[in-house]
């Protein structure tokens, strides 16, 4: 939204415009905000992001600063982690989170659904092997839960075990007794949460980013 | 005299009671007659037996009784509707759109009362060359029928909405449109009113009247808030005394909204904020039966108290004598308020639009302005009007009756083709499944963690503090044990197996698996060889003896006396039968009584019994084996998925349970035997509770 103005002095948010859809102003804030994380150096480590007091208090605070390491996340064809990240990648994560244009096309939400849904796949899936096994998604599980102490880890297992179940049984439907399911796979997950709405729920709004009220 | 006739003696009750009767007897009525129901809404079908009534007791030359008196609607028809939506309200997308609702709210209706009323006015004025008893009408008269008609009716919109199955956004924005403009109209009425004795507004009136708004609507949520806040913490500590749970519930809230109208704030608003406020505490602290008794209760006030305020919508239309008809009048009010309606919806919408994510479709504001009705609440805030100050009082009555059945009757027929005609998203139906609460709350987390990081603090930010800030603190006053430590998606889950074995039990005997598939936790597990876990890891050693040692002495007992008994060949003898059963039974309230003393809803045991049934063994060494219930069902493979071992059963002792692959021909009788468990699971009966107080574990 809003026409593309030009910031003097920085011709190259022209292309970091086309490449992750945010406009001018959103991207001098963002770059703010990267510059406020990494103490105006140009790379950005895991320990600034850890360092973020707020962040303190979440339970899946190891994986969201994963994810922003993980180079599957920057293009579809990379793999592996990094140490450090410049501005431009930092970029290309946030564009996970863009809410949907009104004025879309029926590919282009199912693009923008399959990116988002791309991106918490990424997220559970840490071995980077395209499924995600019954001890990953444990691993989710009690991460959510982590708060709880040892009544956690118990249900987590169950939980995850229940969930792993209901994913086996609308992907897959029928499996003979000595079959084993593998994990759940990419297409699985889309199936799974069909009905999620998640471009919509997986939006930050990012037109008032107001970077001074923060630490 | 032997027998005698005294009436008067009990007139009031007996005639409360037969309304009510009426009313009851004209619901079944009309699901017994599919087709009416189809077509016309019940609210329409509920104005037109009013109206015969009224009829008939005018024709029988009595006076029309002054059933739809504001007091008996104000402070007795109206509550129990409310409170049910306001108990019931899904809290999560009325939050969402909070803001899109107080626009259509508070905006809206401000914007109906001003257009409606003034143009009337207007209207009213015109003709000047022709003297009509219209040009009497002053302003402020108008502006305060303008605001009585504006405001969209929660009762008629819950009647019409419940039927058309509409989604969940459109449902909650109109609805909770309609419960928030109360505070609207209360304030605006009452401005109106001194304004109107008065005589004279100035700019300090205009001023003073936005203030006692914010009086109004805050106030309101404040009272009901403590007042919720007070049922929770009550609830806190009623464990022993379990009966008088729900009474609790009705009182506070009652004595919310009365206490709120005690002081002119908005009644309905702190109906709603009491019922919101105290159910997520109430409900982790009240019995499983004490929850169904709040909500079928709730369900049948709140059903009978609608159809009675549409009946007596119907007799006092009857009623001729506060009738004056005026065509202009009426036929501009009709036209105003749709146009007032459409035109405010559009203009909000398009100022919200640019606020919201999911953006308003034309569509949905089609159905948003259309589903505007309106009701009662608008007759009976015109009934309340003093005939001094407003001596066309009976023309507004007749024009607010008229707009009432012109939304009722036009706009509820019609709503529903209109909806199927076009296509609006209808509500879906699909059960919540334990990955989409799960990934629900990684969002909520993730969403958080991203907007920490933008540095921007958000609507999750504010939400995750909230959040967090209840766990801590509110929590904990309120709710009684060791629940309050339970996370959301921990109690979620319990929930749903809850749902999932009641289920199973129901459809025990059917075999009529809800999934088709025959996905088992074997599917699922590693293949490697992970070391058997124990299956009762969850309980202490101690409790474990226990239970095995009551299993195993009633097992044995009856297995030494039924030697030859093989399920394969022998009819069961119908004595020995109901002596396992009577064992079996005896052993669930036991085993039910220990589920309920230990606070761990160890599934596993719950699973066990499902799967529980007599199997003959050669040896006499005191293993229980145990077998699935229903071999199809993948949901019975849920529940006890932790216990199933490979194959064959061992023979150790030690090992405690032991499950069975299924076997793959049972006969008719263990079926039998299982339905006939199934059923006398699925309640351990009134003895139960009386049980839990007697101390099982020495």
């Amino acid at each position: 939204m809003g026409a593309l103005q030009s910031i003097p002095g920085h011709p190259e948010y022209s292309d970091l415009s086309d490449k992750t859809g945010f406009s001018f102003e959103q991207i001098s804030v963002l770059h703010k905000r990267f510059k406020q994380l990494s103490h105006n150096e140009d790379t950005l480590h895991r320990d600034d992001l850890s360092a973020i007091p707020d962040l303190s208090c979440n339970p899946i605070r190891a994986q969201i600063i994963e994810a922003f390491f993980d180079q599957r996340n920057f293009s579809p064809s990379e793999e592996g982690t990094v140490e450090e990240i410049r501005f431009e990648e930092f970029l290309v994560v946030m564009s996970h989170f863009r809410p949907p244009r009104h004025s879309m096309s029926e590919e282009q939400r199912e693009s923008v659904r399959k990116d988002k849904l791309r991106f918490l796949f990424n997220m559970h899936d840490t071995d980077n092997d395209g499924t995600i096994t019954l001890q990953e998604y444990r691993h989710v599980v009690e991460e959510l839960l982590s708060r709880s102490g040892a009544l956690g880890k118990e249900t987590a297992k169950s939980i995850a075990d229940a969930a792993m179940l209901e994913v086996a049984s609308i992907s897959v439907g029928h499996m003979e007794p000595d079959e084993f399911y593998e994990g759940i796979t990419f297409e699985h997950f889309l199936k799974l949460l069909s009905g999620f709405d998640i471009e919509h729920k997986m939006s930050i709004r990012f037109l008032n980013v107001d970077t001074t009220l923060c630490k | 005299p032997v027998l005698d006739l005294n009436y008067e003696h009990v007139q009031t009750p007996f005639e409360i009671s037969l309304w009510v009767l009426l009313a009851s007897l004209m619901k079944l009525g009309f699901h017994l007659i599919p087709r009416v129901s189809n077509i016309v809404p019940e609210s329409c079908l509920l104005i037109v037996v009013g109206l015969l009534v009224g009829g008939l007791i005018r024709l029988a030359g009595e006076e029309v009784p002054p059933v739809m008196n504001a007091e008996v609607f104000f402070l007795c028809l109206l509550p129990p509707i409310i409170l049910d939506a306001g108990y019931f309200l899904p809290i999560r997308p009325f939050m969402e759109n909070l803001g899109t609702i107080l626009m259509f709210a508070v905006v809206g209706t401000l914007w109906n009362a001003f257009f409606i009323g003034g143009l009337l006015f207007a209207v009213c004025q015109i003709n000047p060359g022709y003297p009509l008893e219209l040009h009497q009408l002053e302003l402020l008269p108008c502006l305060l029928f303008g605001s009585i008609i504006s405001a969209v009716d929660p009762v008629a919109v819950l009647a019409v909405f419940e039927e058309i199955h509409i989604n969940e956004l459109l449902h909650i924005l109109v609805f909770g449109e309609s419960l928030l403009n109360d505070a609207v109209t209360v304030v605006l009425y009452h401005l109106f009113e001194e304004y109107a004795g008065a005589g004279t507004v100035t700019v300090l009136d205009g001023f003073l009247g936005i203030m006692s708004f914010l009086v109004v609507a805050l106030g309101g949520v404040l009272v009901g808030a403590i007042y919720g806040l007070l049922a929770a913490f009550t609830s806190r500590f009623t464990s022993h005394m379990r009966v008088i749970e729900p009474l609790f519930v009705f009182v506070y809230s009652y004595m919310a909204y009365l206490s709120a109208e005690m002081f002119h704030l908005s009644g309905i608003m702190a109906l709603i904020a009491c019922g919101a406020v105290m159910k997520p505490y109430v409900e982790a602290n009240i019995s499983h039966k004490s929850h169904t008794t709040i909500k079928y209760f709730l369900k049948m006030w709140s059903s009978v108290s609608e159809t009675l305020i549409f009946i007596f919508l119907g007799v006092a239309t009857v009623d001729g004598k506060h009738h004056s008809w005026n065509w202009v009048f009426v036929t501009a009010t009709v036209i105003l308020c749709l146009v007032a309606r459409v035109m405010g919806v559009v203009g909000l919408t398009y100022i919200i639009n640019k606020f919201r994510i999911v953006k308003l479709t034309t569509k949905d504001q089609f159905i948003i302005a259309y589903g505007g009705l309106r009701g009662a609440i608008a007759f009976s805030l015109g009934f309340l009007l003093d005939e001094v100050h407003f001596p066309k009082k009976d023309m507004f009555l007749t024009a607010i009756i008229t707009v009432i059945f012109f939304t009722v009757f036009v706009q509820g027929m019609t709503i529903k083709p209109l909806v199927e005609l076009l296509a609006v998203k209808k509500k879906q139906e699909a059960k919540r499944s334990i990955n989409e609460e799960i990934h629900t709350q990684f969002l909520d987390h993730l969403l958080t963690g991203i907007e920490d990081i933008c540095g921007h603090y958000g609507h999750h930010h504010w939400k995750d503090k909230l959040n967090r800030f209840n766990k801590k603190y509110v929590k904990r006053c309120l709710i009684a044990g060791d629940r309050c430590e339970e996370p959301q998606l921990i109690a979620f889950y319990h929930k749903m197996e809850m749902k999932q074995a009641i289920e199973l039990v129901e459809k025990g005997g059917a075999k009529m698996p809800a999934i088709p598939s025959t996905v088992s936790m074997q599917n699922i597990q590693p293949k490697k060889a992970v070391p058997q876990e124990r299956m009762l890891g969850q309980l202490s050693k101690g409790k474990e003896e226990e239970i095995r040692n009551i299993l195993r002495t009633n097992l044995q007992r009856t297995r030494q006396r039924l030697h030859s008994y093989n399920r394969h060949t022998l009819v069961a003898d119908p004595f020995e039968d109901g002596v396992i059963l009577r064992k079996k039974n005896v052993m669930e309230k036991k085993v039910w009584i220990l589920l309920n003393k230990t606070e761990i809803r160890n599934r596993q045991i719950f699973g066990f019994f499902f799967a529980y049934s007599m199997k003959p063994t050669a040896d006499d060494v005191p293993t229980i084996h145990v077998d699935l219930a229903s071999p199809q069902s993948p949901d019975s493979v849920n529940l006890v998925d932790e216990l199933k071992k490979k194959s064959e059963p061992t023979s150790d002792a030690d090992e405690g349970l032991v499950m069975r692959a299924p076997s793959q021909n049972r006969s008719e009788e263990s079926d039998r035997e299982q339905q006939k468990l199934m059923r006398c699971l699925s309640d351990p009966g009134p003895n139960a509770d009386e049980d839990e107080d007697e101390p099982f574990l020495p």
